[in-house]
C-alpha cells in the first residue's frame, strides 16, 4: 500500500495520543500525549501532532480514534432529532424493554435519545412475514417531515415495525423525507441493522441520527485543520469493529464509531501479541473509573452485535466486544456496617480523582493505596494539580479503613489492592476465560496507565501463566490506529434447524457477504496489501434464545460440520452434551478484512537508547509492600533495559506514562518489540 | 479460630463471585426463554446443618431471595428422618413442593451437597421457573383453580441425578406429566451444570483458604450482614408503622383480599406482624409461609441493597408467622399466584409501612404486577397448536431522588419484556399499538412513572386469552400525599364490543376469534409528596411530552398546572 510514514491519533477522555511510525529508511517513531480539548477535539490533534515536530506533509496517512460520538450519546449533547413511527408505536425507544438499572432499588431514570413530543407516527403496517398489511400514508408522511422540519430537527430516523423483513416502506418514506429535508441525516432503522427487535433497531438508528450531524461537523473541522497544517490526502476513522474507513464515509454509519476507542486499543493487542508469539490473550485496560476486557482468540479479537453503552442503550451493530467492569484507579475503598472493607463500585472518577491527584479527592481508592505501598512512585505527586503529601494519604487510610477494620495505614492499603484484585478478577474471569476457555492457554494483555501496575496480581488470580506489557501501554489505543485494516461485517438472520439448511444457499449468502466487503474496500482511498474473509455462524440447540459463535473454516460448509462444530463448542463452554436436541443456525456472519502492510514495532522504544546492563538501567531502590512486608525493590527504567535482560520479582519499571510491576517470584524478559513478558510466578 | 478484616472480605467476595458465576451458567445453558431470556432463577450456597443461606447471586430473581434456605433446610429434615434416601456423592435432589419452603410449581429447585472429606460441607441449590410444569393450564398459572392438583405436577425432594447419573426412571415420570417435554432435558442439564460450576469454584476457595478459614468466615460474615442490617435499622424511629395492600381477587371468589401490616421497630429489629390480613382464599392467590418471608427480604433488600444476602441478613427481621391468613397456605390450597403477584402487594405492604420511617429511602408503591397475559389457541395457518405469554412492566413510584421509572420491571423480576416483532413472528396476532400510558403516573411532588398501553389482535383461528394481573381495583398507593398511581385495564373487544373481566384483572380462557381485540393499560407508579409542591416548569414539560393532557395536569397537579399552555405535539 502506498504510503510508509503512517500517524494514529485517538482521542481519549482525558489524553490526546499520538504515535507516529516512519517506515522510510532510517525513520523513527514519534510518541505525543496531549491533554483532550474537549469542547473541539481538533485542537488536541492538532496540538498532538505539533508536539511531535514531525512535518506534517510528509505524513502519508492518518487514522484518527474519536470519542466524539460516544461522548455525545453519553451526555445528551445530540443533534436535535425528530422520529417517524409506524401509528401506535412511537414510544418503544422510550418504553424499553421493562427494565430497571440494578436489579435491587426500585429507582432509576432513563432519558431517551429522541423526546416524545419529536416522535410522530404515520398510518403504515408490514407484518412480520413482510406482507404489507396498511399502505404507507404518504400524506401524512409528507406532514410529519413538514412538522419536524419546522420544530428544528437536523436529522430524522424513520423506524417502522418489521422493515428488516421488508424495507419498501422505510424506503419509499425516507425517499419522501429527501424531497424536503434540508441535508443528508436521513437514517432508515433497517439500514444499519436488519433484524427484529424493535427498540435494539429503533435505538441504534436513533443514535446514528442524532450523532451524524456531529461527527461530520467534527470530521469537517478536522480535515480543515489537517489541511491548514499541509496534510491534503484523506484520512481514516476508527470503527468500533476495530476496522477503519475513510472519513468521507464514516458519517453515513455514524453509530459504529462508538466504542471506536476500546475497539482500537483489542486490535493493537491483538497485532502485538501475534508478533510477540501470543495468540491468545485477555486484554485488560484499567483506567480511572473502569476497566475494559476483551477477549482474543487465534489473533483474532471477539466480536459481538449486542453493545450496551448504557442503560437501556443499546447499539446492535458489530464491535469488538469489550466488556467494561466497573473498577478502575478511582474505585472508593470503605468499610462497611459489618466491618468489612468494600471497594468499589463508587468510584473517585478524574474528578476528584485519588486523593494523590490533589484535586481535592478525600476518600481513599485504588490509586492511593498503589502509592501508600510505594507500587507508585510519590516523588511524581509532584507532578500534580496541587500536591497532597504521601502523610495525608496515610491519615486518611488510617481514619477512613484502618480504625474500623483494625488495621494501620500500610495494611490497610495492603487490604484494599487485594480485595480490588480480587473483585476485577472475578469480573474480568466472567467475561472472558469463565467462559468455557481453559485459563493457562491465554496470556494477560496489560494496558492503559494502570493495566502493568495490577496485571501480576491479576494474572495470579485468573490462573493466566504469562502477563505480555507492550513497549508503549500508555499509546495503545492510537497503536491501533496505526495497524488496524479496513473492516466491514456482514449479518443475515436464518433462524433454521440445522437439518432443514439448503447448503447452496447457505454458501451463496457466504459468498455475496465477501463480494459486497470486497467492493466496499475497493471504494476506500489506501488499498490493502491482501483481503481475507472470515465466516461464521451463530448457532443454539433448537428452543434456546442464546446464541453461540463458531467460526467456519470456509465458506463450503455443510450441515454435518456445522452441527458437529456447534456440538464441540457447546461442551467446550457448559460441559454439557445434549444428543437428544437438534441444532439451529441463527445468524451467517462474514467479516473482510482488508490487511495493511506490516507495521514494524521494534522501534517503539529506541534501541539506541537501551543500557548495556541491568545496573545501567537501574534508578532507585525503594521498598516496597509485597505479600505483607517492606522488600528493597529495585526500580528500573524500562525505557533503558538492556534487550536480553532478565528481571526478577520483586521489581518495578517506570516509563513515561505506566508503571508495571514484577511481584515476587516472577521473572521477566522483553523481546525484540520491547514487549515485557512475564513468567508469573506460583 | 480468629479472622482479620482482610481474609473475611477476600472470602465474602470469593464466595458471591461463585453464586454469580453459577446464575450465569444456568442462563446462558438453559433453553426455557424464562430462565435464559427473564432471568427467572437464581442461584445460592446454604449450610450443612441447617440450609441456612450462606450466599446468593447478585443477578438472581428477587422473589427467590431467601427462599432456598428453606427448602433446603426441608430436604435436610427428611433426610434425617428417613423420608429422603441419604445423599452420596454425585446427587442432586430435584423439588417444587410449594408446602415444603417452595413458591409455585413451576420454581424448580435443585439441590448438591457438596462433599468435603466424606462429610458434606454445604449444599448448593438452585431454582429455575420451568415453561411448563402440567396441570390444567399451559404454563401454569390457572387464574380459577381451587387446589394445587389442578396447577400441575408435585414433586417431593426425589433424586434426580445419582452418583453423577440422571436417573432415566425419575425422568420418565417428569416429562410425561409435563407439556413441550422434550426441551427440557436441556434445562435440566443447565440447571445442574451451573451447580457443578459452583462446586468447582467453591473447591477453589477451600483449597486455598483452608476449609476451617472458610467455615469460620461463613459464620463470622453472616454474623456480620446481622450487625449491618441492624444498624440500618436503629437508624429508624422507634415505633408502630402501618400499611394495607389489596390483592383485587383470588380469581375465583370476586372479593379484594387484604394485607394488613403493621411493623413494628424497637431497638435494632423489626417486627412484622401481618395479623388481620384476609382469610386463605379458594382461588390461587394463596402465599405459602416460604414466599411471604422471602417476599418481606426481598422488600428490604430494595430498601438496603447494601446489605448482602444471607441468613445473617434476615436474623433481625421478626415475621410472626401469619397462620390462618392467605399469606401461609396449607395443602391443598392453590398458589400459583404467590410468586407472581402475592409476594408484590407484600412488598408494596413493606414499602408503603417503611416510607413513613424512612422517606429519603423508600419510594411510593410501584406497579407491582407481572402483568401476564396468556393467550393459547390453533393456528391455522401452520397447523399447529400456540400458547403465548405477553408480560409486562408498568410506572415505579415517586420518590425523594425525582419521578418513578416508566414501564419498569415488576418489583420480584429482573426479565425483560419480549419485543412485539418476535412475537408477531411467533404467534398468529398483530399489535395495534404498543405505546407509553398517557396519564397514568400518579400525581406527585415527584409523579409516579407511567406504565403500557398494549392492544393485540388475533389474526387468524381462535383462541382462549387469560388474565392474571392485579392493581384493577386499587392503584399502586403514593406516600406522604402523593396520589396513587392508574388502575390496572383489561378490555377484550369480541365482535366489536366490549368485555371487562367481573375480577377486573383476573380472568381465565375468554374464547377469541380472528378480528377480536385484547387491549391492556399497565399501572402507573403512585406519586411522592404533594403534587401542588411539583416544579411548574416540569408539569409543562410533561404536557408538552404528551405525557398528561392539559386538562389532566390541571386536574392532578391543580396549582402547579397554572401556567400550562398550549398543547402537546401529537402524531400526525
Amino acid at each position: 500500500m502506498r504510503g510508509k510514514v503512517v500517524a494514529g491519533i485517538d482521542v481519549g477522555g482525558t489524553f490526546t495520543d499520538l504515535i507516529l511510525i516512519d517506515g522510510r529508511e532510517g525513520g523513527g517513531v514519534s510518541i505525543a500525549k496531549t491533554p483532550t480539548t474537549t469542547d473541539n477535539q481538533a485542537y488536541g490533534v492538532v496540538a498532538a501532532l505539533g508536539a511531535t515536530k514531525f512535518p506534517v506533509p510528509e505524513i502519508d496517512l492518518i487514522v484518527h480514534g474519536t470519542t466524539t460520538t460516544t461522548n455525545a450519546v453519553l451526555e445528551r449533547r445530540l443533534a436535535r432529532t425528530g422520529m417517524i413511527t409506524t401509528e401506535g408505536f412511537r414510544d418503544i425507544i422510550e418504553l424499553g424493554r421493562r427494565t430497571r438499572p440494578q436489579p435491587y432499588g426500585m429507582t432509576g431514570t432513563f432519558v431517551p435519545v429522541i423526546p416524545r413530543n419529536l416522535r410522530l407516527e404515520v398510518p403504515e403496517r408490514v407484518e412480520a412475514s413482510g406482507k404489507v398489511r396498511l399502505p404507507l400514508d404518504e400524506e401524512a408522511m409528507r406532514a410529519a417531515v413538514k412538522q419536524l422540519i419546522d420544530a428544528g430537527c437536523e436529522s430524522l430516523v424513520i423506524h417502522f415495525l418489521h422493515a428488516y423483513a421488508n424495507p419498501a416502506h422505510e424506503q419509499r418514506a425516507a425517499e419522501i423525507a429527501a424531497e424536503t429535508w434540508p441535508n443528508a441525516y436521513i437514517t432508515t432503522g433497517h439500514s444499519l441493522l436488519s433484524e427484529a427487535r424493535e427498540f435494539e433497531r429503533g435505538v441504534t438508528a436513533a443514535v446514528n441520527a442524532s450523532v451524524q450531524p456531529i461527527l461530520e461537523r467534527y470530521v469537517n473541522r478536522l480535515r480543515g485543520e489537517l489541511e491548514g497544517l499541509g496534510y491534503a490526502r484523506d484520512f481514516l476513522i476508527m470503527n468500533g469493529n476495530g476496522g477503519m474507513i475513510s472519513a468521507r464515509f464514516v458519517t453515513r454509519e455514524s453509530a459504529k464509531t462508538v466504542m471506536s476507542g476500546p475497539a482500537s486499543g483489542v486490535i493493537a493487542a491483538a497485532y502485538t501479541g501475534k508478533r510477540a508469539g501470543f495468540e491468545n490473550l485477555v486484554t485488560y485496560d484499567m483506567g480511572g473509573t473502569s476497566t475494559d476486557v476483551a477477549l482474543i482468540r487465534n489473533a483474532e479479537p471477539a466480536v459481538s452485535s449486542e453493545t450496551e453503552i448504557e442503560y437501556a442503550m443499546p447499539i446492535h451493530v458489530p464491535m469488538v466486544a469489550v466488556h467494561t467492569v466497573g473498577a478502575g484507579g478511582g474505585s472508593i475503598a470503605r468499610v462497611d456496617a459489618s466491618g468489612l472493607i468494600q471497594v468499589g463500585p463508587e468510584s473517585a472518577g478524574a474528578s476528584p480523582g485519588p486523593i494523590c491527584y490533589g484535586r481535592g479527592g478525600e476518600e481513599p481508592t485504588i490509586t492511593d493505596a498503589n502509592l501508600l505501598l510505594g507500587r507508585l512512585d510519590p516523588k511524581r505527586l509532584l507532578a500534580v494539580d496541587a500536591p497532597v503529601t504521601v502523610e495525608h494519604v496515610r491519615k486518611i487510610f488510617e481514619e477512613k479503613i484502618g480504625r474500623a477494620a483494625g488495621l494501620d495505614a500500610v495494611q490497610a492499603a495492603g487490604a484494599v489492592l487485594r480485595l480490588g484484585n480480587i473483585k476485577m478478577a472475578g469480573a474480568i474471569r466472567m467475561v472472558s476465560v469463565g467462559r468455557g476457555h481453559d485459563p493457562r492457554d491465554f496470556a494477560l494483555f496489560a494496558f492503559g496507565g494502570a493495566g502493568p501496575l495490577h496485571a501480576s496480581a491479576l494474572a495470579r488470580e485468573l490462573g493466566l501463566p504469562t502477563v505480555l506489557v507492550p513497549a508503549r501501554p500508555g499509546i495503545t489505543n492510537a497503536l491501533g490506529c496505526v495497524v488496524a485494516d479496513l473492516r466491514h461485517d456482514f449479518v443475515n438472520t436464518v433462524n433454521q434447524p440445522v437439518a432443514l439448511l439448503d447448503e447452496a444457499a447457505m454458501r451463496a449468502v457466504l459468498e455475496r457477504h465477501r463480494e459486497e466487503g470486497e467492493a466496499l474496500i475497493a471504494k476506500e482511498a489506501v488499498t490493502p496489501e491482501t483481503i481475507r474473509t472470515i465466516h461464521s455462524a451463530d448457532m443454539q440447540f433448537v428452543g434456546q434464545t442464546h446464541i453461540l459463535n463458531v467460526e467456519l473454516p470456509s465458506p463450503d460448509v455443510d450441515r454435518a460440520t456445522l452441527q458437529a462444530l456447534f456440538e464441540k463448542a457447546y461442551f467446550a463452554r457448559f460441559r454439557v452434551e445434549l444428543p437428544e436436541i437438534r441444532a439451529s443456525l441463527v445468524n451467517l456472519n462474514t467479516s473482510v478484512i482488508g490487511a495493511r502492510a506490516a507495521v514494524d514495532l521494534s522501534r517503539l522504544i529506541d534501541p539506541a537508547g537501551r543500557a548495556a546492563t541491568l545496573d545501567g538501567a537501574l534508578r532507585e531502590t525503594r521498598p516496597v509492600w509485597f505479600d505483607g512486608t517492606w522488600q528493597d525493590t529495585p526500580v528500573y527504567l524500562r525505557e533503558k533495559l538492556p534487550l536480553d535482560a532478565i528481571v526478577a520479582g520483586p521489581a518495578i519499571l517506570e516509563q513515561m506514562d505506566a508503571t508495571t510491576v514484577l511481584e515476587p517470584g516472577d521473572r521477566a524478559v522483553s523481546d525484540a518489540d520491547g514487549n515485557i513478558i512475564v513468567e508469573v510466578g506460583k | 479460630m480468629s479472622l482479620d478484616a482482610i481474609t473475611l472480605s477476600v472470602i465474602q467476595a470469593a464466595l458471591q463471585q461463585t453464586c454469580d458465576e453459577m446464575d450465569l451458567t444456568f442462563s446462558r445453558a438453559a433453553f426455557s426463554p424464562v430462565i435464559a431470556e427473564a432471568n427467572d432463577r437464581s442461584d445460592g450456597i446454604y449450610s450443612a446443618v441447617d440450609g441456612a443461606l450462606i450466599a446468593q447471586g447478585s443477578q438472581g430473581l428477587p422473589v427467590f431471595v431467601g427462599v432456598m434456605q428453606y427448602s433446603t433446610k426441608t430436604i435436610i429434615e427428611m433426610i434425617a428422618d428417613g423420608r429422603c434416601l441419604a445423599p452420596e456423592e454425585g446427587d442432586i435432589y430435584i423439588v417444587n413442593d410449594p408446602y415444603l419452603g417452595g413458591t409455585h410449581l413451576m420454581d424448580v429447585r435443585f439441590a448438591m451437597p457438596v462433599w468435603r472429606d466424606g462429610k458434606i460441607f454445604c449444599w448448593l441449590s438452585n431454582t429455575g421457573h420451568w415453561p411448563d410444569i402440567g396441570g390444567s393450564v399451559p404454563g401454569g398459572f390457572s387464574a380459577s383453580a381451587t387446589a394445587v392438583e389442578q396447577e400441575g405436577l408435585r414433586l417431593p425432594p426425589v433424586k434426580l441425578f445419582k452418583k453423577g447419573r440422571l436417573d432415566p426412571e425419575i425422568y420418565a415420570i417428569i416429562t410425561s406429566n409435563i407439556r413441550v417435554a422434550d426441551q427440557r432435558i436441556g434445562d435440566i442439564r443447565a440447571q445442574a451444570a451451573a451447580l457443578h460450576v459452583g462446586q468447582d469454584r467453591l473447591f477453589a476457595i477451600l483449597d486455598r483458604y483452608g476449609d476451617e478459614t472458610v467455615v469460620a468466615a461463613i459464620a463470622e460474615l453472616r454474623r456480620r450482614a446481622a450487625e449491618q442490617m441492624r444498624a440500618n435499622i436503629a437508624a429508624m424511629p422507634d415505633g408502630i408503622y402501618r400499611s394495607k395492600a389489596f390483592v383485587d381477587s383470588d380469581g375465583v371468589v370476586d372479593e379484594p383480599l387484604t394485607i394488613a401490616l403493621a411493623i413494628e421497630k424497637k431497638g435494632d429489629g423489626l417486627t412484622f406482624d401481618f395479623s388481620g390480613s384476609s382469610k386463605p382464599c379458594a382461588g390461587p392467590m394463596n402465599s405459602v409461609l416460604a414466599t411471604t418471608l422471602s417476599s418481606v427480604y426481598l422488600a428490604m433488600r430494595h430498601i438496603f441493597p447494601d446489605v448482602p444476602i444471607s441468613a445473617g441478613a434476615f436474623e433481625p427481621l421478626d415475621v410472626i408467622r401469619p397462620e390462618g391468613t392467605f399469606l401461609d397456605a396449607k395443602y391443598p390450597r392453590p398458589v400459583s399466584g404467590c410468586a407472581a403477584e402475592v409476594s408484590q402487594r407484600i412488598a408494596e405492604a413493606v414499602f408503603a409501612a417503611m416510607v413513613q420511617a424512612l422517606p429519603d429511602k423508600v419510594t411510593a408503591a410501584p406497579a407491582g404486577s407481572s402483568g401476564n397475559f396468556a393467550l393459547g389457541g390453533h393456528d391455522p395457518a401452520r397447523g399447529r397448536d400456540f400458547v403465548m405469554y405477553q408480560i409486562s412492566g408498568g410506572g415505579y413510584g415517586g420518590n425523594a431522588g425525582g419521578d418513578g421509572l416508566s414501564n419498569g420491571c415488576s418489583t420480584i423480576g429482573i426479565s425483560k419484556s419480549p419485543p412485539v416483532e418476535i412475537m408477531e413472528q411467533a404467534y398468529p396476532i398483530l399489535y395495534r399499538r404498543y405505546a407509553l400510558r398517557e396519564g397514568s403516573g400518579g400525581a406527585g411532588k415527584h409523579r409516579g412513572g407511567f406504565g403500557l398501553a398494549y392492544e393485540v389482535e388475533l389474526l387468524r383461528g381462535e383462541a382462549r386469552a387469560s388474565f392474571v394481573m392485579d392493581h384493577g381495583r386499587v392503584g399502586p398507593q403514593g406516600a406522604l400525599g402523593g396520589q396513587d398511581g392508574a388502575v390496572n385495564s383489561v378490555t377484550v373487544w369480541r365482535d366489536g364490543k366490549a368485555h371487562v373481566p367481573k375480577h377486573l384483572s383476573k380472568e381465565q380462557d375468554i374464547p377469541l376469534k380472528a378480528g377480536d381485540r385484547v387491549a391492556v393499560g399497565t399501572p402507573g407508579g403512585g406519586g411522592y409528596g404533594d403534587p401542588a409542591q411539583r416544579d411548574p416548569a416540569l408539569v409543562r414539560r410533561d404536557v408538552a411530552m404528551g405525557y398528561y393532557t392539559p386538562e389532566q395536569a390541571a386536574r392532578m397537579f391543580g396549582a402547579a398546572a397554572s401556567d400550562v399552555d398550549g398543547t402537546p405535539m401529537k402524531g400526525a
